[in-house]
């Protein structure tokens, strides 16, 4: 229990998705404008992260991994399908993604219409992929340490998005140099919020 | 006096529009409104104005950091003859420690105005007195011994990117005094921290210190597990500890904090909230104590380090704190929790009252948006439920 504990607070404030790893940008520059657009936003990544982590966890120690297929005989032993995890991984995300999608439209419409195309975009989020990599890299013991790391990444990424999104909208009618409106000054911002996360770096769980 | 109003009247015209330097207006007002009140008066509308305007505001925080810079000067003299081995009187380690800071002070104010005249310039707009205090906070939490050149480029980077970007003073996010701080913390660290850094000459000349002189700080013992050397919370109270230069005296903080007030400048909401966080922080650890660093008692923590000076003089910044009355009880806990967290659990950094601050400076916004956001659900609700009830006495009086 204390071990899932450490793993969900390390994923969120120290091994931060957007300030330690710089993934998932795209979408945390372009969808931040509002704090309740980006609200959306992360709920739908924590959303499918915490779906496909735990799905591409399982797939890649029952399938994939060398010796993963020997439950099935002990002949595939000698197996190793790993050259496929990216495939695996990539469809469980988009069809996942598809599935918030029509969530989010059945029952979200005008945050339907906010995101536009940075919903379906949620499958080639980096962020989402690199939570799928990471936990093959670090090869977590079992599926309820993968969950919470998704979880936490998934709410670390949330706070980045919706810390930036307040950020903006105060900073919304300051009289800031004109070449460095909009897109600039979210890069100055993301740069210093760096910074501000710098403070969790080296806690050792 | 009349002479040099006289003197200013007569170069006015030079700088206004259509005079020969119309170019530097906003570097003329500047001075002007230094030397004299502005007698302009609003031509439209009723205005109702409080003589506590922004000069006056940055001048009495300038003010109330003065105790902890005299301290700061004597304490610099006080450390170096101890760390060598000698007694000297007042005076002499007064005079010696304010040899060593009047350059930082200098460096910081001529690089940092220069940086604020120049955009002041070039962006049209006036020259704000803003950087009066943050020039003032900067050499007061860098060590003694760190080169002018760091002290100037962080200076620097501190008003471009910390607050010119975001279009001058009043809309930065991050506190510009903080920022500089930890621009030299993670460009230049073994400057910054360190046994060493804290005495002058400790780092070149490290071989005329008498033995048994660490120059430790009191986290960095306490960090260490040499609970034995911590000072006695009296020594830190009075401040007669390394450190920071204006960071040691709690004491002299404290004047401070009375002045900044009884003033009603500095929010008393953030600073009591601050203590109170890392109050908390102190009693949890002393609960789940696995080291000595965790046993030691709560309110020592007060004292130790940047506390006092960050919960007194930087969270209490009116820019990058939360606005709502609310969200400064929860910006200031937090402050004080996360400070305390990280400077007892985060073995990366001996101090983390500079890095809390900076994180929740990110999130005072978000904050700021909950609480007015629970405010207008909450008045939304109060005004249908009287709608209601209006609708049906209308209904029962007909």
């Amino acid at each position: 229990m204390e071990n899932l504990i450490n793993i969900f607070v390390k994923s969120i404030f120290i091994d931060n998705m957007v300030f330690a790893y710089f993934l998932g940008m795209c979408s945390y520059l372009a969808v931040s404008k509002t704090v309740k657009t980006s609200v959306g936003l992360g709920l739908a990544v924590i959303f499918v992260l915490g779906i496909t982590v735990p799905v591409n966890y399982l797939i890649e120690n029952y399938l994939l991994k060398e010796g993963a297929l020997a439950w099935l005989s002990p002949s595939f032993a000698d197996v190793d399908l790993s050259f496929l995890s990216f495939i695996m991984f990539i469809a469980v995300i988009a069809s996942m993604v598809q599935l918030v999608e029509m969530i989010v439209e059945k029952f979200a419409p005008t945050l339907y219409a906010n995101l536009g195309i940075f919903l379906p975009l949620i499958a080639v989020n980096c962020a989402i992929l690199g939570g799928a990599l990471f936990m093959q890299e670090r090869e977590y013991a079992n599926i309820a340490e993968a969950t919470s790391f998704a979880l936490g990444s998934g709410i670390g990424w949330f706070l980045a998005i919706v810390g930036i999104a307040a950020i903006r909208e105060k900073i919304k009618y300051s009289n800031v140099p004109a070449p460095l409106r909009g897109l600039g000054i979210t890069f100055i911002i993301t740069g210093l919020m760096g910074i501000a996360f710098m403070s969790f770096m080296g806690i050792s769980l | 006096m009349k002479g040099l109003r006289k003197l200013v009247d007569n170069i006015k015209p030079h700088f206004s529009k259509g005079g020969k330097f119309a170019m530097l207006h906003s570097t003329f007002d500047a001075f002007e409104t230094f030397l004299f009140v502005p007698n302009k008066t609003t031509r439209r509308g009723s205005h109702i104005r409080d003589n506590m305007d922004m000069k006056r505001t940055m001048i009495v925080v300038v003010l109330a950091t003065i105790p902890a810079l005299l301290f700061g000067m004597w304490n610099t003299g006080y450390q170096y003859y101890l760390s060598i081995g000698e007694t000297a009187g007042f005076w002499c380690n007064f005079w010696y420690g304010f040899w060593k800071v009047l350059p930082l002070i200098v460096v910081s104010y001529v690089a940092g105005l220069a940086t604020e005249f120049l955009f002041a310039q070039i962006r049209g707009h006036e020259v704000n007195e803003g950087f009066l205090v943050s020039g003032m906070l900067i050499p007061l939490i860098v060590p003694v011994d760190v080169p002018l050149w760091m002290v100037a480029v962080a200076t620097i980077f501190a008003v471009v990117i910390g607050k010119e970007v975001f279009g001058g003073t009043g809309m930065n996010i991050l506190n510009p005094a903080l920022t500089a701080r930890a621009f030299l913390f993670f460009a230049y660290p073994s400057w910054m921290s360190g046994d060493k850094v804290w005495i002058h000459d400790m780092i070149e000349n490290g071989s005329n210190v008498v033995d048994g002189f660490s120059g430790a700080t009191p986290l960095a013992d306490a960090a260490a597990g040499h609970i034995g050397s911590v000072p006695c919370w009296c020594e830190m109270f009075v401040g007669t500890i390394p450190g920071s230069i204006g960071e040691t005296s709690t004491l002299a903080i404290l004047i401070g904090a009375a002045i900044l007030l009884y003033t009603g400048i500095a929010s008393w909401r953030v600073m009591f909230s601050v203590v109170a966080g890392g109050l908390v922080m102190g009693l949890i650890l002393n609960a789940f104590a696995v080291n000595p660093f965790m046993e030691i008692p709560a309110w020592h923590h007060l004292l130790m380090g940047g506390f006092a000076f960050g919960a007194v003089f930087m969270a209490t910044d009116p820019v990058t704190a939360a606005q709502t009355n609310k969200g400064k009880y929860i910006y200031g806990f937090l402050i004080g929790f996360l400070a305390i967290l990280i400077r007892v659990l985060n073995p990366a950094y001996p101090e983390g009252m500079m890095l809390a601050i900076l994180f929740m400076n990110v999130f005072a916004p978000l904050i700021d948006h909950y609480v007015v956001e629970a405010n207008i659900k909450k008045r939304l609700k109060r005004a249908k439920l009287a709608a209601k009830s209006v609708s049906n006495q209308n209904f029962e009086n007909k």
